[in-house]
């Protein structure tokens, strides 16, 4: 970490704009999030571990992490499609398609769960076709998976597509005059290009996705085991009035979120420096 | 005239208004926090109770609705939602409030018939003439019959649906516990969707068309038959089900520091008279007076939860508290 | 798509049109599985039953306040959050400092925080049952279960948007310019507003809208705090719900739409916005 450069800095306001910055961050997050933290120290070390780690929220875990691991996964592989497609190819319509890849961000999850709720369900316009095949999407853990791809679908094609921009096309006409494949070119100059700006997509749309809960719960079959999301229990142990358990939960939630940003920033950081 | 002149002359004019109209009649708004099957029923009872109450006392009475799964609701108001009535789906949660100290212990006793005014009874919502013929709580548990019902440990509905089907398998000749949770956890396994709320499931069976059978309300049954088409659905009563008692209750700490103690417990006596009644029936709740008419079909015996399971408190620990016999059913095989 | 036509065109001739067609291809129908046909659902859904029950749906007055909410609720929240987000970029892109990275990951946490815990941290301060919820009684505040509260959550949510968006612009346009204003005797305010403004100008607007978007959108974390009065504390997305659940399908995805519409023109200011955020980094 750099040291204080201040004394080559003429710039004003240092020190009011950084207070004011911890200070709201403190008042609106950090002291909020604190209050999560000592109501679960209510909790034995002993109680704490036996709460987060019961057979039902470890199989949320596996259901939640593995879901959202899916669908980052999905989005990694069709945001570099979508991305590369949208920058290096003309066609008819590429405007509009550029600009809907926000949606997601847009919609409320509400609307959006619902709505996949409809496409999706055995009845719906999609879903009565994947029926006769024997593939059930709405309230299985397909749908989670798909509402998980929904949600972070923009992430990675907008962190690839301005690299996919900046890559010059003379590097690529310089492996092809070397006698490389266009496969190969893909292989050993664009993709190791591309890979650090598809990491951090990944990493974003599955940090959303481990704790998306509005739009997941209209199309999750919330069965335990099987299709129950850890945002889920969180809202069951609150209901059966078990706070510290609920915050426990809530907890680990919350570690495993920092712990994400932690791990993206650092990619981002990486990802600058593979650029410079 | 001055700015703070201004002010002052404006403020007391407004105190003026305001005190002058109090003078003639006062307008009281009550929060009725309720559970999610209840919305029409009250829609249509806080306009009678207004009319009523103008009538009666010249003030004017608005009352406000809040409505969710009944521990969510529970929950809000431990946390300070302030419900001068609460009208949930079953006993326990309002225990859960009395617990914390809104209301005086006992509370359940203040009015007639455990402070449930109406009753209601979980009926089998089918498709239309009844392909699959369940007609009997023996028929969810065959094969290749699908289910659905909410999640008992989020859904004060689902929570009666698994006690009548307990109850029902306890009840039959040689029927005991673990015949019971035998029975409980064959039904389970017919059910493709656990959805958090009554009105979710209601959804799935009905817009999704998910399920042959949907475990409901029998009020909520006729409400989805009459609102999305009788000539898609059937409703089957079973002829042994259970005795569900949503309860009522004026929330002590609420109400004396609104002030409006009197007019909360007014509106829940309402509830108890004919109109009331009249109204509860309507919406297909049982009412408690026998004299008002009802179009719902007779059952042959109620389970009670008092009876059947000892009361909520004893139902709510066996069965759906962390490792209770839900849980258990839902657990890995080791 | 800054990119001149000339070297497009040569750009997309790196593949055989074969292969070319086929990405296209695939790429368009996954947009279309996942983004267009879900907005096209919300659209027919909503216009099911014809136009004059779609506006009947829209001018019911519950419908009505729930939209006054989110209004308000985006006209305290936006402001806020977007004086954060300038001060916070200009702190964090303008000096170094240690621990910046840490500060920068935990502006992001709300980002990745599950919207049930954002909800519940405030219920755990300000409910009954929380740390300062008593006194708020006694002395007749109400926070949690009222608009104080649904405007917490939602800052809570939106609280990355602005300071995300500008950050990352700040930095990349340096020092230079803010440096020669003050050498040449600008104050430091003078500055901020004649150079540094103008320069992030089109990256505040696109924080704005997303931030305007999400908050008017959220769903979860105002579940929590809100309490569900009908008419009162009910904000547009919350309205959805019950409808939905009073198998009032038409009237609900007529409320959705109007959000739909919202992301709609989100969508549009952003590309807008973009594109001169775009032409400002070339112009630097």
């Amino acid at each position: 970490m750099k040291l204080f450069k201040r004394q080559n800095n003429v710039l004003p306001g240092f020190g009011p704009t950084l207070g004011f910055t911890i200070f709201y961050l403190s008042l609106i997050v950090l002291i909020p999030l604190s209050a999560l933290v000592f109501r679960t120290a209510g909790l034995t070390w002993g109680e704490f571990v036996s709460t987060v780690t019961a057979p039902r929220v470890m199989a949320s875990y596996k259901v939640t992490f593995g879901a959202a691991l899916v669908a980052a996964s999905i989005n990694a592989v069709f945001g570099v499609l979508v991305a590369w497609v949208l920058v290096r190819y003309k066609f008819p319509g590429r405007k509009i398609a550029d600009a809907l890849v926000d949606l997601p961000f847009a919609l409320p999850t509400a609307v959006a769960g619902i709505t996949l709720a409809t496409i999706y369900s055995p009845n719906g316009w999609v879903g009565r076709f994947l029926e006769p095949l024997g593939i059930k999407v709405a309230f299985t853990p397909l749908g989670i998976t798909l509402a998980m791809t929904f949600i972070g679908l923009p992430f990675v094609v907008r962190t690839v597509q301005p690299v996919v921009e900046e890559i010059e096309v003379e590097l690529e006409e310089a492996a092809l005059c070397l006698g490389a494949s266009r496969w190969q070119t893909i292989q050993r100059v664009i993709f190791p290009m591309l890979l650090p700006s598809i990491l951090t997509g990944f990493a974003l749309a599955f940090a959303r996705a481990v704790g998306e809960y509005g739009s997941i719960i209209f199309i999750a079959g919330n069965m335990p085991m099987v299709s129950e999301i850890t945002p889920l229990l969180i809202i069951t142990k609150l209901e059966q009035f078990d706070y510290q358990g609920a915050t426990a939960i809530a907890c680990v939630m919350l570690l495993a979120s920092f712990l994400m940003l932690l791990v993206i920033n650092l990619l981002q950081k990486w990802s600058r420096r593979y650029a410079e | 005239m001055d700015i703070k002149k201004m002010t002052v002359t404006l403020a007391t004019l407004a105190l003026a208004l305001s005190t002058s109209v109090t003078a003639f009649a006062a307008t009281i708004t009550l929060l009725n926090v309720s559970y999610d099957p209840t919305r029409e029923l009250y829609a249509d009872f806080n306009k009678s109770f207004a009319a009523y109450w103008k009538g009666k006392s010249g003030d004017t009475v608005t009352v406000k609705q809040s409505h969710g799964g009944s521990s969510k609701q529970a929950r809000a108001v431990i946390d300070g939602l302030e419900a001068d009535v609460v009208t949930l789906a079953l006993a326990y949660d309002i225990d859960a409030i009395a617990e914390k100290g809104f209301i005086k212990q006992g509370w359940q006793k203040e009015l007639p018939h455990n402070s449930s005014p109406y009753t209601s009874t979980i009926v089998f919502l089918v498709r239309k003439g009844n392909p699959k013929k369940i007609k009997n709580w023996d028929d969810l548990i065959k094969p290749g019959i699908a289910v659905i019902t909410p999640n008992p440990k989020t859904s004060g509905g689902a929570r009666w649906n698994y006690l009548a089907a307990w109850a029902y398998a306890a009840h039959q000749p040689g029927g005991n516990d673990a015949k019971a949770k035998e029975f409980v956890t064959k039904l389970l396994k017919n059910v493709p969707v656990l959805d958090s709320g009554a009105r979710g499931s209601t959804n799935t069976f009905v817009q999704r068309g998910l399920g042959d059978v949907l475990l409901a309300w029998e009020n909520e049954a006729f409400l989805a038959v009459n609102e999305l088409g009788p000539d898609k659905f059937d409703i089957v009563t079973p002829p042994e089900s259970i005795l569900a008692e949503p309860p009522v209750t004026v929330i002590d700490k609420v109400v004396d520091r609104h002030g409006t103690r009197k007019v909360a417990a007014e509106y829940l006596k309402y509830l108890y008279t004919d109109e009331g009644q009249k109204i509860a029936a309507k919406h297909y709740y049982r009412p408690i007076n026998t004299k008002i008419p009802t179009k719902l079909a007779k059952i042959k015996k109620l389970y009670t939860i008092d009876g059947a399971f000892g009361g909520w408190q004893k139902a709510q620990k066996t069965h759906f508290s962390d490792g209770g016999t839900f849980d258990q059913i839902y657990a890995p095989k080791k | 798509m800054s990119a001149s036509p000339r070297t497009s065109k040569d750009r997309s001739q790196t593949e055989p049109t074969v292969v070319r067609w086929l990405l296209i291809a695939i790429a368009v129908t996954f947009l279309m599985l996942f983004l267009i046909l879900p907005l096209a659902a919300v659209f027919s859904q909503a216009f099911d039953k014809g136009f004059t029950v779609y506006l009947d749906a829209l001018r019911e007055a519950d419908t009505l306040s729930s939209i006054k909410l989110t209004v308000l609720t985006a006209a305290f929240c936006v402001p806020l959050n977007l004086f954060f987000g300038v001060t916070a970029a200009w702190a964090i892109a303008k000096f170094s400092f240690p621990g910046k990275n840490l500060l920068i990951t935990l502006i992001d946490l709300p980002f990745s925080v599950s919207p049930v815990i954002s909800g519940l941290i405030y219920v755990l301060i300000f409910g009954l049952q929380g740390w300062i919820g008593p006194w708020l009684q006694d002395h007749d505040i109400r926070i949690v279960f009222a608009v104080p509260g649904i405007i917490l959550a939602t800052i809570f949510v939106t609280f990355p948007f602005v300071a995300r968006e500008l950050i990352p612009l700040m930095e990349a346009q340096g020092r230079e310019e803010e440096e020669a204003a003050l050498v040449l005797g600008a104050s430091g305010l003078q500055t901020f507003w004649r150079v540094t403004l103008p320069n992030v100008k089109w990256g505040i607007i696109y924080g704005v809208i997303l931030c305007n978007a999400r908050a008017m959108g959220e769903f979860g974390a105002v579940s929590v705090v809100s309490g569900h009065i009908r008419g009162m504390t009910n904000t547009v997305p919350l309205h959805v719900e019950i409808l939905y659940n009073e198998y009032n399908y038409t009237a609900a995805f007529a409320v959705a739409s109007l959000l739909a519409f919202l992301a709609l023109i989100t969508l549009v200011i952003k590309t807008i916005a973009e594109w001169k955020v775009q032409q400002q980094l070339q112009k630097n």
